[in-house]
């Protein structure tokens, strides 16, 4: 699982074309020229708005399919995956440090008291744990120990208006994303402070990440820096690239 | 005479062209993170990056098992299952192997499978009701976690559904090579008919 492979996965555009290229000089069988068609299929602008109603159409088969009372399982810490790994859109080496003394949580939209946390507010508030399975939506799975704030309870006690539809982050990085109320309200949804009963280490998202076991890795974000609750379809990092918004498990 | 029925040809050429996508953008997504050494050579995979493959894999899932639907249901219901397929006896399978191995098996009466045609079939069914099954559980791992109990969970079910991609891509090989080899097999998955040579 080396982080440079990791990069290789997300090609840019760039070396997909010179790959592309060299596999053009190389000569094609009628086979394979048929099959390469596929690959620009994809991005023919017909087919795009197929592939991405059919997305809507899973994120609402996801919704319908998902049961709001039905635990991830969660296993002994003899499980745990060790080490756990780092994954990200950049390496390890360039994730940003947070001043947790001046660090704030900001909040916004349909939130009733938006006053900014800090994180010894946080770290006071009742705290609960987890080992649970992270599934990265490139197929590897890793199993972890997340403990900080019971998202519901965090969403409540702020006044969050529970009948919106989405509750979007904005991370330190550039990373955002939004998930549906429905999995922010469940009850392994939570607002992470530690990571193997210690501080959440900058890899993992210091000060602060939301840990959803019932969501692919990429829909839990790192380094939250302000939440905010919205009727309006936010979006995220990945989503705008083309994965599936809902993403569920 | 009718060998192949008309849904029969229908949904053995949606089978065709959802299993090329489903295949194609599945090699995509698992060259995302192999879970052996070795990655499938990028010019065979559909989607150009991840999330184009999987976009593919979503949306070709509901044409492959729909179709597999329609195709279980009509089997089952028509007797065209019963009729075709059964009964298989092992000892009949190996010899007809063994006779295909050698080229002597006999094609004159293509409206009756022979034993290796019908275990081939049999199972080629079985990998693409297990290849939905074990998808089921690694696109809803919690919501589905006892059917991912008997895959041994989520990790189990991504090597199920790796191996039923083998199996089923392995049958498909030698399907297309029996095809090539008794060609006036080809016409009747389109016409449904044939004319008895002899």
């Amino acid at each position: 699982m080396s982080m440079d492979r990791k990069f290789m996965i997300h090609r840019s555009s760039a070396v997909a074309s010179l790959e592309r290229r060299l596999f053009l000089k190389r000569g094609l069988s009628l086979g394979a020229l048929s099959l390469l068609a596929g690959c620009d299929i994809t991005d023919q602008e017909g087919v795009q708005r197929v592939l991405m109603a059919m997305s809507r159409w899973n994120d609402g088969v996801q919704d319908w399919l998902f049961d709001p009372k039905r635990l991830a399982p969660e296993f002994p810490e003899s499980r745990i995956t060790r080490p756990f790994p780092y994954n990200g859109y950049y390496p390890e080496s360039e994730v940003p440090e947070i001043d947790g003394a001046s660090y704030k949580l900001e909040l916004a939209g349909m939130i009733r008291e938006k006053k900014p946390w800090t994180l010894a507010e946080l770290y006071a508030l009742p705290q609960v744990s987890q080992v649970t399975r992270h599934i990265c939506v490139e197929g590897w799975s890793a199993i972890g120990k997340w403990s900080g704030v019971r998202f519901s309870d965090f969403l409540a006690r702020i006044g969050a208006d529970t009948t919106a539809k989405y509750v979007g982050f904005q991370c330190a990085d550039d990373y955002y994303g939004s998930i549906d109320m429905a999995t922010a309200l469940h009850p392994q949804t939570q607002l992470s402070l530690r990571y193997a009963d210690e501080e959440l280490p900058p890899k993992y998202g210091y000060p602060m990440k939301l840990r959803i076991p019932t969501k692919l890795g990429f829909k839990n974000p790192k380094l939250i820096a302000a939440i905010f609750v919205t009727n309006e379809y936010p979006g995220g990092y990945w989503e705008d690239k083309g994965y599936n918004w809902y993403s569920g498990s | 005479m009718l060998i192949h029925p008309l849904v029969v040809r229908i949904t053995h050429w949606v089978n065709v062209l959802a299993v090329l996508i489903m295949i194609t953008s599945g090699w995509s997504i698992y060259n995302a993170s192999p879970l052996f050494g070795f990655e499938f050579p990028y010019a065979l995979t559909l989607g150009g990056w991840l999330a184009g493959a999987l976009q593919w894999h979503f949306t070709g899932m509901w044409l492959f098992a729909l179709n597999g639907l329609v195709y279980l249901a009509y089997g089952i219901a028509s007797g065209h299952f019963r009729r075709k397929l059964l009964p298989i006896s092992p000892r009949a399978v190996l010899h007809d192997i063994r006779e295909a191995l050698r080229g002597r098996l006999a094609h004159e009466d293509l409206s009756v499978y022979n034993a290796a045609q019908r275990a081939a079939y049999v199972a080629l069914i079985i990998a693409l009701v297990v290849m939905v099954a074990s998808g089921l559980v690694l696109w809803k791992p919690v919501q589905l976690y006892s059917l991912g109990v008997l895959m041994g969970d989520y990790e189990g079910a991504r090597l199920l559904h790796f191996f039923a991609m083998a199996a089923i891509a392995f049958i498909v090989v030698v399907h297309v090579i029996m095809v090539a080899l008794v060609p006036r097999t080809f016409p009747t998955m389109f016409t449904g008919r044939f004319r008895r040579t002899s």
